[in-house]
């Protein structure tokens, strides 16, 4: 009987818990969408924001958010890319390989805080690129980095040698196999990683801060030198720094709800090319 | 006397502190079929991918010793691996054909090598004919090499091989994933290249030795125990565990 | 010749390879010298007793009072907070993921747990201000709900996460031999879990709990939204408290380049890089250790 009642307890104990966990994203998402989505109109995602931001939409902040994914995108895809080529093709285990992964999980885990002072310090004023959507672009390329070479890593290890060995044993040189065979088998993968890397980068706040993210900028700018509006940016700013908080609450929620319907996309794209690969194999 | 067209000559091999190959010298005489036997772990196919240098994939590889093929010194830095690959063609245990299809399994390594573009489908048919694969897929050369059955595939790794007309073929246990029907096809196909090609092979059938091969290796722990003629091998042994492993005792 | 173009393609592409490897030891090795040389900076100006042991941060004030320590004091109540809920949390679960729960219901779980970790910060943080520091008013009883513990509890959803998956790989890595053993001696599947299988994976559990530990400590967004940033050094979870990360965020916009506040906040950054170091190299030497166990 009283091994019944522990053995009942210990399930309470790990199944509750479970539940917990699941509740709290169940009540995120209920507590936004369910006072968001209301607002998410075809005004409120085309408008620029009018009435001192109490009324109107949130299509600059959504622009500027696309164009800095598409700056971190180009710059830190490339790059991350070449890096785990360079340590899963060509580098044999060495002292100086140790070093380049022991950076690369040690880079993972900088507050992101700290890249926003390091972009400032680095592309606001050694590069003399000033607060720009470039400048901050560039600064959550470095924030991804880790990821995206961890994660194509991960996509190469899983191409077996015998794929590489087909084409090296014709006489391709190295370069060839990886761009002719490696890069193609492994590109699902990658791409997997590269779509989670960039949604979290478009949901990050803290690095943009700093350099090149604007409170309200008058009209639309797409000019990569100058200050931009960001969706994640703008929902902080509702919610804390404005003049009328309570009266713009609606706007917050909707601003909240298109952030994480965004990122959420990203994920469906990422896992929807995860399975349709699964299910070619 | 043979001409000689593929040799290995005091030729250590280590993985790490592991020593796998243990002072090897042999040698491969031209347009013929040479067998290398022996039970698993002898060293056999790690012996074969030295000759093409495959080794160079594995961090922890370290060989010693002259391997040549011809007077070409073919672990000299100063000789280019890649070459060398072009003239020592390999075919693997597993068909690995590239994720491409049929067609471009052939024109890659034609393109890689920069053949003229206007012979490559003459090319591309040739060796498809001379794999006898021409028939079963000249009308889908532009399907995906995968959907092609495994014997199938593998006489297409065959052809891709054929297509850069090596001088060597390498050949590591090419029809251990085969069904019979298949590997009596590749062995009716290794026959007929030998006349162009010198080739080496890696296999666990003794009844394939003995049908193929003119002169056959036998390996045991990374050493090469006895090379004859395969009719002194399997039929007149030297060596006390020649005699056991082709009389079917172990391995 | 054309094979020798290619091999030097193929050489020079290698070296631009490598090159990026570089890189990334310089960024690394970039943000070290940026913290240091500005803490530099900041030390020419104010002793380091000052910064360790004072009370206050109060950069406005005449005197200029830098220190550390209340900040300190908040980074650490907030994240202690979080743990305390997300350790038990994050390892019943992953031990419920990885024991107890059908393949069927795995399937359901580990994407609700990967959409747990894709919520952006700042929604994390909007819901402390919405939610839960209403929440939190009115169950105490108090006026304001943004404090030390409306973050400990954001903070641990956003840890959760990363406790639940490398808890789940570290119990997924212990040996079905050993449950077995323990099974076949009698015990049932709770002693076996709690006396066999978490305490081999305690490695692993341990490195989990350092890599959440590291995230909720350098997280900004949800503390600065949802904390009160009040810079004093707090008294318990329901003060108002500010973290090293939200002093950042919140003063670097407004200070003028290269005076002494401009340096103390890259001072204080620097103190913050130490500590998330050092945390996150503890999570590897656990989880290396978890590795060379089980090899």
């Amino acid at each position: 009987m009283k091994k019944k009642t522990r053995s009942f307890f210990n399930w309470i104990l790990l199944a509750g818990s479970t539940i917990i966990v699941c509740l709290f994203l169940g009540i995120i998402l209920f507590d936004i969408f369910s006072k968001g989505l209301s607002s998410i109109t075809w005004n409120f995602i085309s408008a620029l924001p009018s009435d001192g931001m109490t009324k109107g939409g949130i299509f600059p902040a959504i622009i500027g958010t696309i164009l800095l994914t598409f700056i971190t995108t180009l710059f830190a895809v490339p790059f991350g890319v070449a890096c785990a080529v360079y340590l899963n093709e060509y580098a044999r285990p060495s002292v100086l390989t140790n070093i380049i992964r022991a950076s690369i999980r040690n880079l993972a885990g900088i507050p992101s805080i700290i890249y926003g002072l390091f972009g400032l310090a680095l592309f606001v004023q050694a590069f003399k690129l000033g607060t720009s959507v470039l400048s901050a672009g560039l600064t959550l390329g470095l924030l991804s980095l880790p990821y995206i070479i961890t994660t194509t890593e991960e996509a190469l290890k899983r191409i077996p040698n015998s794929m590489r060995e087909a084409t090296l044993a014709l006489g391709a040189t190295q370069f060839e196999t990886i761009k002719d065979v490696v890069l193609p088998k492994a590109l699902p993968g990658i791409l997997t990683g590269v779509i989670l890397t960039l949604s979290r980068a478009a949901g990050e706040t803290a690095p943009i801060l700093f350099t090149g993210v604007a409170f309200y900028i008058n009209g639309l700018s797409t000019s990569i030198n100058q200050e931009f509006m960001a969706l994640p940016y703008h929902l902080y700013m509702l919610s804390t720094q404005h003049q009328s908080i309570e009266q713009v609450r609606p706007l917050a929620y909707g601003t909240a709800s298109v952030l994480i319907l965004l990122v959420f996309m990203f994920n469906i794209i990422a896992f929807y090319i995860r399975f349709k690969h699964r299910s070619q194999d | 006397m043979d001409e000689i067209k593929l040799s290995a000559h005091a030729l250590n091999l280590y993985f790490g502190n592991k020593k796998i190959l243990k002072n090897i010298n042999i040698d491969f005489p031209k347009n013929q079929v040479t067998s290398l036997i022996g039970p698993s772990g002898c060293g056999k196919s790690t012996l074969l991918r030295s000759f093409n240098r495959m080794h160079d994939l594995s961090p922890d590889a370290r060989i010693e010793g002259t391997l040549k093929l011809d007077e070409l010194d073919i672990y000299d830095q100063k000789n280019s691996v890649t070459e060398i690959r072009k003239r020592i063609g390999m075919v693997f245990q597993k068909p690995n054909p590239l994720p491409k299809t049929i067609y471009e399994n052939l024109s890659y390594a034609l393109n890689i090598h920069k053949f003229p573009k206007n012979e490559i489908p003459q090319l591309v048919e040739s060796a498809l004919k001379e794999s006898y694969l021409w028939e079963e897929v000249k009308d889908e050369l532009k399907k995906p090499a995968v959907k092609l059955s495994g014997g199938q595939q593998q006489r297409l790794c065959i052809a891709r091989t054929v297509v850069l007309r090596p001088e060597v073929i390498l050949m590591d246990e090419p029809c251990s994933a085969l069904d019979p029907i298949s590997s009596h096809k590749i062995e009716e196909l290794i026959m007929i290249l030998k006349k162009n090609y010198t080739i080496v092979i890696v296999t666990h059938n003794m009844q394939q030795a003995q049908r193929i091969s003119d002169k056959v290796g036998f390996m045991y722990l990374g050493e090469l125990v006895e090379f004859d003629t395969a009719d002194n091998i399997f039929k007149n042994p030297a060596n006390e565990l020649t005699k056991n492993y082709v009389g079917g005792h172990f391995g | 010749m054309s094979i020798k173009k290619r091999e030097k393609t193929d050489w020079v592409l290698k070296q631009l390879f490598k090159a990026t490897g570089l890189v990334t030891i310089g960024l690394l090795g970039g943000i070290f010298i940026m913290l240091i040389y500005n803490s530099i900076a900041f030390f020419a100006n104010i002793s380091p007793i000052d910064f360790f042991t004072g009370a206050q941060w109060d950069p406005g004030s005449a005197k200029g009072n830098y220190s550390i320590l209340p900040l300190l004091a908040s980074t650490g109540l907030v994240a202690l907070g979080s743990m305390l809920i997300a350790v038990p949390l994050g390892i019943f679960t992953a031990a419920f993921l990885s024991e107890f729960a059908p393949s069927k219901l795995q399937a359901v779980l580990k994407p609700i747990i990967e959409m747990l970790a894709a919520i952006p910060s700042v929604a994390i943080g909007f819901l402390g201000i919405v939610l839960v520091g209403p929440g939190i008013a009115k169950i105490f009883g108090i006026q304001n709900g943004l404090n030390a513990l409306n973050g400990s509890i954001l903070l641990a959803v956003m840890a959760l996460p990363t406790i639940v998956t490398i808890s789940e790989d570290a119990i997924n890595a212990v040996p079905k031999s050993y449950r077995e053993a323990s099974l076949a001696l009698g015990a049932n599947k709770w002693e076996t879990l709690f006396k066999v299988t978490l305490p081999a994976a305690l490695p692993g559990l341990i490195a989990a709990v350092m890599l959440g530990l590291g995230r909720a400590l350098g997280e900004t967004m949800t503390v600065l939204m949802a904390t009160g940033n009040a810079s004093a050094i707090p008294r318990g979870f329901l003060d108002s408290v500010r973290t090293i990360t939200a002093t950042i965020a919140i003063e670097m916009g407004e200070v003028p380049y290269r005076t002494t506040h401009y340096f103390a906040l890259f001072a204080i950054a620097a103190v913050l890089f130490l500590i998330t170091l050092s945390i996150n190299l503890l999570g590897e030497f656990f989880a290396n250790r978890l590795r060379k166990f089980h090899a």
